[in-house]
């Protein structure tokens, strides 16, 4: 009798459960179409009247608050979100890969985890204080170190934001790199492999989905981020000629403007046609990433 | 600047200015008086960067005096503060540059009443160079050919500003945002009407942080408000025309008019006031509301006693 009636209780529980865990599973793919729907449908009606779209991707002119001529054109905004984005990846990568390597593979005890507790503190400093970081100690490292007139630019955002992206790329890469069996190293030890050997053939082909990731949720920051690179390229819409120019982002400029721009005129709908742009890259960043993915796996099956 | 004796006030002056009215606004009032949200006691002041530290001081001043009522301020720019005003969310608009005939459309469409304008006081733009620069005056033409699209002149040798600290000897443009009143005006009153700024400029969100890239720039030139001056920075007499007399921004230059690029700070309501938002604004007309500008650095509209 007390039996069945626990026992009823637990599928009744378990039924609940399940569909918990099934509501919060599309609850995500909700969440992401009903924001992707808000933005597309702010912008449409620019996009569809308004909106020459040569014109938006390929002028360098944005003057959205002309008293003359409104210019939409988003190309020097790309350019700069572009060229920020690629120097982070530069230097964020490598060192990031490498710490990842050096903590999961080169050391332990207190070392690890003290290295592991600092880089996690470093993931939790916020980004308007990166973004002061730059504006106010790199801007007059950058002038004296190069000589350059100004050091809000490429350079100076490309070093925060690589610094913003590397405790994820090291965290992810960790984790990835710890997933690989240890019989893998035992064996290449075994068959007399060095320890480059063994990171370079072993390792890192075994760990190269996780790895992969996580290179790509350090893009999706740089990429992303706002209040920093804000601060530290210099807000200037023009295109870069070299690492030394200052540039405005796509990010920072929505964060910039969206603030004084009246629902419904010409200038809001753009900056959501920016916002509908930035949500193409990033899909367009993950689907490249499942694609090499998938590439990669069936690769190993043939 | 401002004399001791400005700084006594007596609770009569006080008195004397509250019951003045203090009506500096043109615009009739569009129909019947609006239901203020004032009545709920709070008011919530929004808008432009260059105003803000000013809005601060007077909302602590005057909620000393009146417990009763709560000022929330906020910056983010002259746009910022209109764009609230016509979408309901802000009492009292601070801008820095007149509201433009599309903005005082859409407040008449959404409000059901025009937005009236409030003269609260004065502001010099000042023309701030690195501490370095060699550079003794400028004059507005030369500004116009910096920072107006077309402009031909990109280098400190072309106006005999180059120093060794700046040794590219290139010109680095700072500017505003544009949603800044600052950024509306000085585009009218240095490039002139129709012409717009060169892109490529550093467009910085406050005043304050035009002064400080300045301060650490040695290459650097930018405009805000002469208020934000620090020891760090040289803020340039201005002349109106090359060969004209260069006019260094004070209170009484800007005052009397000779300071050529002085601009009014104003205050945008929706219709004319009522209830606390109108005795708010008296005050910020009387005596004491005054000499809280001057203290500031910004140059009272009415005369300190």
């Amino acid at each position: 009798m007390e039996n069945s009636v626990r026992r009823r209780v637990g599928l009744r529980a378990e039924s609940v459960m399940e569909l918990f865990v099934y509501l919060s599973g599309w609850s995500a793919i909700l969440f992401v179409f009903g924001i992707f729907f808000f933005i597309v449908r702010e912008g449409a009606p620019f996009l569809v009247h308004e909106l020459d779209l040569g014109e938006f991707f390929s002028s360098p002119n944005w003057r959205p608050d002309s008293e003359v001529r409104q210019q939409f054109g988003i190309y020097a905004l790309l350019a700069g979100t572009l060229s920020v984005t690629a120097l982070a990846m530069l230097l964020s990568v490598p060192l990031g890969l490498g710490a990842a390597i050096y903590i999961s593979e080169f050391c332990d005890g207190v070392t690890k985890e003290s290295l592991k507790i600092v880089l996690e503190l470093l993931a939790a400093i916020p980004s308007v204080v990166w973004g002061f970081i730059g504006y106010m100690v790199m801007n007059p490292i950058i002038i004296w170190a190069t000589g350059a007139p100004v050091g809000v630019n490429v350079l100076n955002g490309g070093i925060i934001l690589a610094l913003m992206s590397v405790p994820i790329i090291v965290s992810v890469g960790e984790d990835a790199l710890k997933a690989v069996p240890d019989s893998f190293r035992e064996a290449a030890v075994a068959l007399g492999a060095t320890r480059w050997q063994l990171i370079y053939r072993v390792l890192l082909p075994a760990a190269r989905n996780g790895l992969l990731a996580a290179v790509l949720l350090g893009v999706g920051r740089a990429i992303g981020e706002t209040m920093a690179v804000l601060m530290a390229t210099g807000h200037s819409v023009q295109i870069p000629s070299g690492i030394l120019d200052p540039v405005r982002t796509l990010t920072a400029t929505i964060a910039a403007e969206l603030g004084e721009t009246v629902e419904g005129e010409s200038h809001y709908q753009a900056l959501f046609v920016i916002g509908t742009v930035l949500m193409l890259i990033a899909m367009a960043v993950n689907i490249t990433a499942d694609l090499v993915v998938k590439g990669i796996r069936s690769e190993e099956r043939s | 600047m401002i004399s001791p004796h400005r700084l006594h006030l007596t609770p009569i002056a006080v008195l004397v200015g509250l019951s003045t009215s203090g009506c500096g606004g043109a615009g009739d009032e569009g129909g019947h008086a609006p239901e203020s949200p004032a009545e709920s006691n709070i008011i919530r002041v929004t808008g432009s960067d260059t105003m803000v530290n000013l809005a601060q001081a007077w909302a602590e001043d005057y909620q000393g005096d009146h417990p009763e009522i709560s000022i929330q301020v906020a910056g983010g720019g002259s746009g910022v503060g209109i764009a609230g005003l016509i979408d309901g969310i802000v009492d009292m608009a601070n801008a820095s540059r007149k509201m433009k005939s599309t903005e005082l459309k859409r407040a008449e469409q959404a409000l059901g009443m025009s937005a009236v304008e409030h003269v609260v006081g004065l502001d010099a733009l000042a023309v701030y160079v690195h501490k370095d620069n060699p550079l003794e005056s400028i004059a507005i033409p030369e500004l116009a050919e910096i920072y107006g699209e077309g402009g031909e002149t990109t280098l400190w040798a072309q106006i005999g500003g180059s120093s060794a600290a700046c040794s590219r000897d290139e010109i680095v443009r700072i500017s505003r945002q544009n949603n800044s009143g600052t950024y509306v005006y000085f585009r009218r009153a240095v490039l002139g009407a129709g012409r717009e700024y060169k892109l490529g400029s550093i467009d910085q969100s406050g005043s304050k942080d035009v002064v400080a890239l300045v301060s650490k720039t040695p290459c650097a030139i930018g405009y805000s408000g002469m208020a934000y001056a620090t020891p760090e920075v040289k803020s340039l007499p201005v002349a109106a025309e090359k060969g004209a007399e260069a006019i260094t921004p004070t209170t009484e230059t800007a005052a009397s008019g000779d300071y050529p690029i002085s601009r009014p700070l104003l205050i945008y309501t929706a219709g004319e006031p009522t209830g606390a938002i109108r005795d708010y604004l008296d005050w910020i007309y009387s005596p004491a509301g005054q000499r809280i500008v001057a203290e500031i650095g910004y140059v009272p509209i009415k005369a300190v006693e």
